[in-house]
């Protein structure tokens, strides 16, 4: 797959560490929820980095991709995505990559979603494609966070929760949560996923998505509560990004 | 191999190296494990980036499935861990690729 280059247009802040880059692709062949792409930064001296993203943005004919960027302290790509790049800047990306952590708009079951951190990024597009396309397939959020602040979205996904009856949203914190909150700060566990997530019996398809240890811990859970292992979709995002 | 480290990926986080090689996805490719014959998405294996290459390891007994190297305008491929992998043709079309 050729390298595409995509041009920054917007850069809006989620959280005091996470950075939305909207970037205009002018040959972008279109994507689907839940895709990602590589992005490669070069050196003046020819060294070169890549890391891949999740795209954020639903599907949309502007050919308009959105990234949404956690910055680690210590990193060599994600500090500059987040403090360094200017609108106007040109950024390498090969994309749009995968086709099997993807949700589609003819789906119709049940769909789980569970996140740790920087991994709702895929599942925010799925949601966005839901909406965009009139979709009522119910879909559910579990969105696993180390504290208020650091959730990305929140508007939006309190909005289109609002208004929508099959789009059910549960947040998770495993380290503060906000004061008078029922669960104390916690990592997910069986209790949660029976409480809040489809029944099995109903068959849903599970996304799980987030750093490594935390996409093995709730894929366990999932199975653990009688979800089908084939029903479960994952993507890992590595030791990097939060510590559940 | 120790299970508990979790510095690994999954087949996602390959599959743009390897798009240089498939004209297809691989992520939904179904590949068979040459070691314990499980038969899993290529998604779901564990992928270890190492330098200028990766290793994808059978996500249920950790048996190497693919090596890729690429090096010098040269890629080194080695399959001997896979039986078989099936690709997914409609990928194709729907992509437009
Ligand atoms: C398919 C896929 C999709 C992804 N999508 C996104 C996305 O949408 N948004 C996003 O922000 N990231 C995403 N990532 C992660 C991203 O690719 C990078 O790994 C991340 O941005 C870090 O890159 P870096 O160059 O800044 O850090 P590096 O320089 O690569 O890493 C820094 C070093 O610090 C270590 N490290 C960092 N944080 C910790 C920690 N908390 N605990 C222990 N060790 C740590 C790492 O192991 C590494 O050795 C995705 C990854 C994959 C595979
Ligand atoms: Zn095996």
């Amino acid at each position: 797959m050729m390298w595409r280059v995509g041009t920054v247009v917007a850069l809006q802040d989620e959280t005091a560490t996470a950075r939305t880059i909207t970037l205009k692709v002018p040959d972008w062949p279109g994507h689907i929820a839940g895709q990602h792409v590589d992005v490669r930064l070069t050196a003046s001296d020819g060294y070169s980095a890549v890391r891949s993203y999740s795209i954020a943005s639903a599907p949309n004919a502007e050919k308009r991709v959105e990234l949404t960027v956690e910055r680690l302290p210590n990193g060599e790509v994600s500090p500059y995505l987040t403090q360094e790049i200017a609108v106007s800047d040109c950024l390498e990306l090969r994309g749009p990559i995968g086709g099997w952590f993807v949700w589609r708009a003819k789906q119709t079951e049940p769909i789980q979603l569970v996140a740790g951190g920087s991994g709702i990024v895929p599942l925010m597009a799925m949601i966005r494609s839901r909406a965009l396309a009139g979709s009522t397939a119910p879909f559910r959020l579990l969105y696993s966070v180390r504290e208020p602040q650091a959730v990305f979205y929140r508007e939006e996904l309190q909005a289109l929760s609002d208004h929508d009856r099959s789009m059910n949203l549960t947040y998770a914190y495993t380290r503060v949560a906000p004061k008078d909150w029922p669960r104390p700060p916690s990592r997910i566990d069986a209790a949660l996923i029976a409480n809040t997530t489809w029944p099995s019996k109903l068959v849903p398809t599970c996304y799980v998505c987030g750093p490594t240890s935390f996409v093995e811990s709730a894929s366990r859970l999932l199975t653990s509560s009688g979800n089908d292992p084939e029903k479960i979709r994952t993507e890992r995002f590595g030791p990097t990004g939060e510590r559940q | 191999m120790n299970p508990n480290i979790d510095d690994y990926l999954d087949g996602n986080a390959a599959a743009g190296e390897l798009s240089n090689i498939f004209a297809m996805d691989v992520t939904a490719a179904e590949g068979q494990c040459a070691h314990c014959g499980a038969i899993k998405r290529f998604a779901e294996a564990h992928v270890y980036m190492q330098g200028p290459g990766l290793v994808a390891r059978c996500s249920v007994c950790q048996h190497a499935l693919l090596r890729f190297v690429s090096a010098r305008q040269r890629v080194f491929l080695d399959l001997r861990g896979l039986t078989c992998l099936i690709l997914d043709t409609s990928q194709l079309v729907e992509s437009g690729r």
